[in-house]
């Protein structure tokens, strides 16, 4: 099909597409140059990993969303804990599947709720807050984890490593947990107070809208979007380590600029936040395969997060 | 006399230095013998490049933005410090500059493109860490020996690390807090809108703050390996969290040009004390970092229990 003039004018309106496109060209550039090897395990192992930047980046969409200042820099910690605690709840087994799986949520819950309570009762920014927190959450996890060697009960392993016509089952599971949440951004009264609140927080207040309801809600949604991770990526990785965290609080934010959301607050992309996840990955596979050094592939990531930001540019903030 | 001892504002200037005492005492309490030349000597030696980096922060904070990645450039410039300041001394000053160049480059970035601070350096972050991983590999190199006998001097009576904190946070207080120019860097923080009404350049302003981050990051990084001798890219990436968390228990506001940069010094030397009185009780290190978040938490509350008292009277 070819798309007519008005038409390609408006795909190349929304936020999101750039990030489809840069996927699209990166990938373009490794299969060239391995002369096509190896293709479909490409988008197959981009799939795998983007999956969980995708968990994570989504609830820090909700939260950038609602406006200047919120950032929840807690994920890593939370990814840390969550994994360790259910590892070690579970214990290899699948008895207590569903026992790890609700203590998870709880901790994703705990930690929303000690952020956004930092946040209310001392009054000082979201920042600050989800960095005091991380603190203690990281210390709980290191001294409750430290020298944990459990494996992830056998179901929970299967799930995350299955395939499905070379489609990992975790990905699409998250794609119809980024269409649930796009549906509750755009069609609930609960994701509407979240655009409502990011665009200006006074006309919310002012409409009726209970804002610290919803940004209380926002942090918690993060909180176990985080633990969600924490546990998909023991049970994918063969176990709970107390580093597998760090990477995100990057991966996270980045994923939400490149995908096309306001970091001003007020509009969020949801497919955009699959996109920049499947950019970010192929990124390094193609720095990678093109035999890029450590150094050079981190250089050149930061880079072009940069270049994206400025692309991007910044928005006069709403009063 | 009360009245002014228990007004908000002396309550609040006086909260660094009433944690970092209360800190301090309760290690003398716990532990008698560090009450001397060598024990404070050794409890304090990472308080110089702490304080630095911190310093390097608050710089960055005084316009409303943050630096997510001055724990990677302190590492990156210990990294240089320890290869090609050595090998060719003229080379690692210029790359040094260079360093502070970028960072001039990037407040310049942050302003005209009115970019989210965060993102910009979290993306530097990885900028700073990749050029590390290329300098030095693997962790060695040599600190000069210059660096060292700096770092190692020792003063009659009083410590070293106490006599450089001091320094530092007199220099900074004097050139920030009590010159003209220092008000309008600070009020570029404060109120931007009526510093460029008033016909200064913000675009400097912000640019030469973040110079004199990149300046002091850099400082930061060289008495580092002053300390350790040799140097590693991850060697400082933790200065990131302990930064930000100095300036906050010094008593800096996130917004408006507040800050302090003797608090932030006393903020920085509270964070590093936390670690000995940590050992010293006997508690795993494991909660070094939880106990650490845990007194930015007490000062924060008690914090905003003195705005109460402003708000109420």
């Amino acid at each position: 099909m070819i798309l007519k003039g008005p038409a390609l004018e408006r795909l190349f309106k929304k936020p999101w597409i750039w990030s489809y496109l840069g996927t699209l060209i990166v990938w373009l550039i490794t299969v060239s140059f391995t002369k096509g090897q190896g293709a479909g395990d490409i988008i197959t192992a981009a799939l795998s990993f983007a999956t969980f930047t995708v968990i994570v980046g989504l609830g820090q969409m909700f939260v950038i969303t609602t406006g200047p200042g919120n950032i929840d820099l807690s994920i890593p910690a939370n990814i840390a804990l969550s994994g360790a605690v259910t590892m070690k709840i579970m214990d290899g087994t699948n008895d207590m599947l569903v026992v790890g799986f609700l203590v998870a949520m709880g901790c994703g819950l705990l930690v929303g709720i000690f952020n956004y309570s930092l946040i209310r009762i001392l009054k000082i920014p979201p920042i600050i807050a989800t960095l005091s927190s991380s603190f203690l959450v990281l210390s709980t996890a290191i001294a409750y984890g430290r020298g944990l060697k459990v494996k992830p009960p056998p179901f929970l392993a299967d799930f995350t490593t299955e395939m499905v016509y070379g489609v990992p089952m975790l990905a699409l599971v998250v794609i119809g947990l980024a269409f649930g949440l796009s549906v509750v951004l755009h069609r609930t009264l609960y994701g509407r107070s979240v655009l409502a609140i990011g665009q200006n927080m006074r006309a919310a207040r002012l409409a009726g809208i209970n804002v610290e309801r919803i940004r209380f809600a926002t942090y918690v949604l993060s909180g176990l979007l985080a633990s969600l991770c924490g546990l998909a990526l023991a049970g994918f990785s063969g176990g709970a380590s107390l580093n597998m965290g760090e990477e995100y609080l990057l991966a996270s934010i980045a994923v939400v600029v490149i995908g096309g959301t306001s970091v001003a607050g007020g509009r969020a992309n949801v497919p955009g936040i699959w996109g920049a996840s499947l950019f970010m990955f192929l990124l390094v596979t193609m720095l990678n395969t093109l035999g890029a050094s450590g150094g050079v592939r981190l250089i050149m990531t930061g880079l072009i997060i940069i270049a994206v930001i400025t692309a991007a540019g910044g928005e006069k903030q709403q009063h | 006399m009360w009245a002014y001892l228990s007004s908000p504002r002396f309550l609040r200037s006086i909260l660094p230095a009433a944690s970092l005492a209360v800190l301090l005492a309760a290690i003398f309490y716990i532990q008698p013998r560090t009450m001397s030349y060598f024990g404070l000597k050794l409890m304090l030696q990472y308080a110089v490049p702490i304080a630095l980096a911190t310093i390097a922060q608050m710089h960055i904070i005084t316009v409303n933005d943050l630096d997510l990645s001055i724990g990677p450039f302190v590492g990156l410039t210990a990294c240089i410090g320890a290869t090609l300041l050595v090998s060719t001394p003229l080379l690692g000053l210029l790359a040094l500059a260079a360093c502070i160049g970028v960072y001039a480059g990037l407040g310049a970035l942050v302003y005209w493109r009115n970019l989210p601070s965060i993102v910009v350096t979290l993306g530097m972050s990885f900028v700073w860490m990749g050029l590390s991983v290329l300098i030095l590999p693997t962790p060695g190199g040599k600190a000069p020996v210059w660096i060292k006998a700096i770092m190692g001097y020792e003063f009659p009576f009083i410590p070293l690390p106490i006599i450089a904190a001091t320094t530092i946070a007199l220099v900074v207080h004097q050139g920030l807090m009590h010159s003209s120019y220092g008000a309008v860097l600070r009020g570029a923080g404060g109120n931007p809108k009526a510093i460029g009404r008033a016909g200064w350049s913000l675009l400097k302003s912000k640019m030469l703050m973040y110079a004199l981050g990149g300046f002091f990051g850099v400082l930061s990084g060289l008495s580092l390996i002053g300390l350790t001798s040799a140097a590693d890219a991850h060697i400082a990436d933790r200065y990131t969290l302990y930064s930000i968390a100095g300036v906050i228990l010094g008593g800096g506001e996130f917004v408006g040009g507040r800050v302090s940069p003797i608090g932030a010094v006393l903020g920085a030397l509270t964070l590093t004390l936390t670690g000995s009185f940590l050992i010293f009780m006997k508690i795993s290190p494991d909660w070094q970092i939880g106990a650490q978040g845990g007194i930015l938490i007490i000062v924060l509350a008690l914090r905003a229990l003195i705005k109460r008292k402003e708000a109420m009277s």
